[in-house]
């Protein structure tokens, strides 16, 4: 056992273990003085949260229709023991406060500050009678460290979902696969190309020559400053698969840079088709697929 | 191949032999599925051959082996062999595990194999019946 816990099992010995019979009997009655001082302790709350300047994104009227339903979720959570309705209400609540920037240490600050207030009036409470004090706080506190816990987690839960489906949509878009006309597809690069992204880039791209019927693919990386060896391996096979899927790739906006790593790590540009840039890409293109663009004015273009 | 539903099919479009397969097919029957087909080159004096994969989801060394094979058997005896239908997932695979497809032509789907060949449906119409060559459709 370690000092620290000889010091808590000492400190908690100090006073009798609490009795589950005992904790019956007071958290009604802890329950029944929230209840009856709910318009008091709630305004309280919302005060010291304006005092603490959280939840600014919110307007006065919003936090306090936010702090009453809050408050009676959190007497109820006490009353029952049952988190579930209250881990609802905060997965719903963050869905309502995350667009509007609420950050994480608002919603753990008034949660903790809801749990001080209600704390303080208690002490207020049972201030004459020490042991009773420390009974009621002994069943208070660990439901109201529990409610703490639910609420951030849930709180950071639907955050990180919003975060994963903000992500997943930046990924959807980031590799465009673009049809321009019927059986060719663009496909821009724009930033660096990493392992992963180059990964998932082959995906969209054998799923785009199927569902456009695709016979040429260009892609343009102009605008993509850097290509890693493992990302300059994987662009030869992405032209490999989609020869597989009967397209073929025509690589585009090579820069000097992109064209000397190419050459250093010995990738086999035999196999690949490479044009100087996107017009130049498109023009080959379409001289595959038998397209002849031709201006109204009688020049081609 | 003796009994049960049939693995592949071996199905005849003009002077091409459109072969499917319908399942993963295991080492013996893949050899099976190649004589059938080099046999049948030569019995339908076929020009063109297209194996449509795209039932597979998955194609190891030795299928494609013998598909190589089959494209090299089928060029002596006189027929250009198109791959076609191979799925996304299992082009990846492919690329991944370094197999190639050798100098097998590959293209999308049934369709485009045809076109590849010079098979158009329409075409092959037009010669069977040149009655209705005057026809929207001819």
């Amino acid at each position: 056992m370690s000092e620290d816990e000889r010091v808590v099992e000492q400190a908690v010995s100090d006073f009798p273990a609490l009795d589950p019979q005992d904790e019956e009997q007071l958290l009604p009655q802890l329950v029944a003085h929230l209840r009856e001082n709910r318009t008091r302790l709630r305004q309280e709350w919302a005060s010291r949260i304006q005092g603490a300047h959280l939840l600014q994104a919110m307007t006065p009227q919003e936090v306090a229709a936010e702090t009453t339903s809050v408050y009676d979720n959190y007497v109820e959570v006490l009353e029952t023991g049952n988190v579930e309705a209250l881990q609802h209400y905060a997965r719903d609540l963050s869905e309502r406060i995350i667009p509007r920037g609420v950050e994480t240490h608002e919603v753990v600050g008034i949660v903790l500050l809801l749990r001080d207030v209600l704390a303080r009036s208690l002490f207020g409470k049972y201030q004459q009678d020490f042991s009773m004090l420390n009974r009621v706080l002994d069943a208070y506190e660990p439901a109201a460290n529990r409610i703490a816990n639910t609420v951030a987690v849930s709180f950071v839960d639907e955050r990180e979902r919003v975060i994963r489906q903000q992500q997943d949509a930046i990924r959807e878009l980031s590799t465009p696969v673009l049809p321009v006309r019927e059986r060719l597809l663009i496909l821009p690069i724009i930033g660096v190309l990493d392992t992963e992204r180059a990964r998932q880039l082959t995906e969209q791209l054998l799923a785009g020559i199927r569902r456009h019927r695709a016979k040429v693919v260009v892609i343009d990386i102009t605008g993509s400053p850097t290509v890693d060896e493992a990302a300059a391996n994987h662009l030869v096979r992405t032209v490999d698969a989609s020869r597989l899927m009967g397209a073929s790739v025509i690589i585009t906006g090579l820069s000097p840079g992109i064209a000397q790593t190419l050459v250093t790590i010995g990738v086999d540009l035999g196999k690949m088709n490479t044009i100087g840039d996107l017009q130049g890409g498109l023009e080959e293109a379409e001289r595959l697929l038998g397209y002849t663009v031709s201006r109204q004015d009688g020049s081609t273009g | 191949m003796d009994s049960g539903p049939a693995l592949v099919s071996i199905l005849q479009q003009g002077s091409t032999l459109i072969a499917s397969i319908h399942t993963a097919l295991d080492d013996s029957q893949l050899i099976r599925f190649q004589r059938d087909l080099i046999e049948q080159i030569g019995a339908r004096r076929s020009r063109g051959v297209i194996i449509d994969v795209a039932a597979l989801d998955v194609l190891d060394s030795f299928g494609l082996r013998t598909l190589r094979d089959i494209a090299e058997m089928a060029r002596l005896r006189g027929a250009i062999t198109v791959l076609v239908g191979i799925q996304p997932d299992v082009a990846l695979a492919m690329v991944e595990l370094g197999l190639g497809t050798g100098s097998i032509e590959t293209a999308l789907d049934l369709e485009e194999g045809l076109a590849y060949l010079g098979v158009g449906v329409t075409a092959s119409t037009v010669n069977h019946r040149p009655e209705h060559k005057m026809s929207p459709w001819g």
